[in-house]
């Protein structure tokens, strides 16, 4: 079998789960879940320098010999999300982001006439974007016409756990999606991470699920195994549903036993 | 004065990036730190030199954990 390889922006992975950093209790819980999720690629947000602050994540990450995928969580506008794009770069060295333009406090999600503004205006400016986004067909159709080197369409709201909530629209994307599908938030467990494989997406960006999760080493594990389980079963091609039952042992030449009512 | 991270800072008209960065203290060859003056970047190799002028709004970010 040859290596099933993900590609994004011209570069390779050999895992298909991001990880987010967000949530995790400490930086060594943290360390170590990145090591059992088997991910290549971690998330991590921007904000003002704390004087107090005792650890530099950047550091922590750099020792696991992770790429970082900066995001821009927080922003309400595409000009704050270009600013913060424009920072990560500078502080990571990647044009790389995960552009998250919010319209909304409570559910979190996307403000999409925002971000696609902001994915134009990053793509012009060399960025590799790669967009958080509705699970919107359309959307993420205008999002990958702009130039995003990938679609992250939710599952459900960041944070939620509440899995896949439209697994016909996620299909949907797949289906006319010419980049890669990351299905981003929702994800509350390793079932929902290998539903979003086998609906035909081609990584899971995962944080929640596995940081707030009890113990998020063993989570990250399960979910590792789930993203691989999925991805399997997508290419092996899953039977057709049916409304009633398919003998799957022959119904001829079954053995038949001496009338009830005969003595033996 | 001049404006840091959103707070007035008196005194530091005129200092450059790598001085405003030690005053948070960070050393200039940290890791994952970017700073904007005034909405535009300034660029690492740039922080010993540019100084910042009286008036002037300040961004100094750095990685936290996020998803």
């Amino acid at each position: 079998m040859s290596a099933d390889v993900l590609t994004i922006g011209g570069q390779d992975f050999s895992s298909r789960l991001l990880l987010g950093t967000g949530g995790f209790p400490r930086m060594e819980t943290l360390a170590e879940a990145i090591a059992a999720s088997g991910t290549e690629m971690v998330t991590v947000a921007l904000r003002r320098i704390d004087v107090q602050a005792r650890h530099s994540l950047t550091d922590v990450l750099h020792d696991c010999g992770v790429r970082i995928l900066p995001n821009t969580a927080g922003c309400f506008t595409a000009r704050d999300a270009v600013l913060t794009a424009q920072l990560a770069r500078e502080a990571f060295e990647t044009d790389w982001v995960k552009l998250e333009v919010i319209g909304d406090e409570r559910t979190l999600l996307p403000d999409a006439p925002e971000l696609l503004a902001a994915a134009e205006r990053l793509v012009a400016d060399g960025f590799i974007v790669l967009p958080y986004t509705t699970d919107d067909p359309v959307l993420a159709r205008r999002l990958e016409d702009v130039g995003c080197a990938a679609v992250m369409p939710l599952g459900s709201p960041i944070g939620s756990g509440m899995g896949i909530r439209n697994p016909y629209n996620i299909a949907l994307i797949v289906e006319s999606a010419g980049v890669p599908v990351v299905l981003d938030a929702g994800v509350g467990t390793t079932s929902d991470a290998a539903l979003a494989m086998e609906l035909g997406c081609d990584a899971v960006l995962c944080a929640s699920a596995i940081s707030r999760a009890q113990d998020p080493v063993a989570m990250a594990r399960a979910i590792r195994a789930g993203v691989e389980g999925g991805r399997l079963a997508h290419g092996a091609g899953r039977i057709p549903r049916r409304l009633y039952a398919e003998a799957s042992s022959p119904m001829d030449g079954v053995a038949q036993a001496l009338p009830a009512d005969r003595p033996a | 004065m001049i404006r840091l991270n959103g707070t007035q800072v008196n005194g530091r008209d005129g200092a450059t990036i790598a001085d405003l960065l030690a005053d948070l203290g960070v050393e200039p060859q940290a890791r994952g730190v970017a700073v904007a003056v005034d909405g535009e970047i300034v660029p690492r190799s740039l922080w010993g030199t540019h100084t910042v002028p009286a008036g002037a709004d300040v961004e100094a970010v750095t990685a936290v954990q996020g998803g």
